[in-house]
């Protein structure tokens, strides 16, 4: 079952998410924007945690699973250190990111040339 | 040629759109990105027997060095140029933005190129992910988390 709504889920965000870019004058950026701050907001109500168990990797491969992460972070950072845990946890999930893509750009960067 | 004539012509030449299309091609291969990373997560798990969060965290890996190599490579900008939100949304399309604009600055310099327009595009996911995380975090702090 997870299978199937990893593909449900994960398409219906994709699906929201080009219904936007069609009919408003907002840019892939401000959608993905967007979607990071929504992933944030449905953590904090509880919801993402659900999304995460029903769908998988269909909800940890989105955008908004960086809000997510980035909210359990900066959470689990005040339950341990209180306030200053909140500064210092909040990268701590989503870091992974944020380093991967830094990581893998750079080394692509160097190795290849752009394509005109 | 008055305004309102410009405005008709302007509305023919207007590449036409087809939203449903786009729509339903998003759903597809969102769904399919979803379905193939469920995959692997459960390939690494059986095959590393690590826990779920252990894997998705490779998995997140796996797919951002991929979307990197294929930027780099030159065919993932035709690729998100057709399925738009459904390569846009999953991590790959935050791996793209970073990749494709540390490729297209580095000819400028490695500091004032690379460096300066990194996070060009994926800056303003990260920006906004920090300042929506970090208030959310102190209003669940303030209303007893």
């Amino acid at each position: 079952m997870i299978f199937i709504w990893a593909f449900i889920v994960a398409g219906l965000m994709c699906m929201i998410a080009q219904i936007i870019l069609d009919n408003t004058k907002l840019t892939p950026g401000h959608v993905t924007t967007l979607f990071t701050v929504l992933g944030a907001i449905l953590a904090f109500f509880g919801i993402y945690d659900k999304l995460i168990d029903i769908a998988g990797g269909g909800a940890t491969t989105i955008i908004s699973n960086f809000g997510y992460l980035l909210y359990t972070g900066a959470l689990e950072g005040y339950r341990e250190f209180g306030i200053l845990g909140i500064f210092s946890g909040l990268l701590t999930k989503g870091g992974l990111a944020i380093v991967g893509s830094v990581v893998f750009a750079t080394i692509m960067a160097l190795i290849f040339k752009p394509k005109d | 040629m008055n305004k309102e004539e410009y405005q008709k012509l302007v509305k023919k030449h207007e590449p036409k759109e087809n939203k449903l299309e786009n729509t339903i091609f998003a759903f597809l291969v969102g769904g399919t990105i979803g379905f193939l990373v469920e995959g692997v997560i459960q390939v690494l798990m059986n095959i590393f027997e690590i826990g779920r969060i252990e894997a998705s965290s490779w998995t997140c890996l796996i797919v951002i060095f991929i979307a990197s190599l294929f930027t780099a490579l030159g065919f993932f900008d035709d690729w998100m140029s057709k399925a738009k939100a459904g390569l846009l949304l999953p991590t790959t399309g935050f791996a793209h933005s970073v990749s494709s604009s540390a490729l297209d600055y580095k000819r400028e310099g490695l500091i004032t190129g690379l460096g300066s327009n990194f996070f060009k595009l994926a800056g303003s996911v990260i920006l906004y992910g920090i300042l929506s995380a970090f208030i959310l975090v102190i209003v669940k702090v303030i209303i007893g988390g």
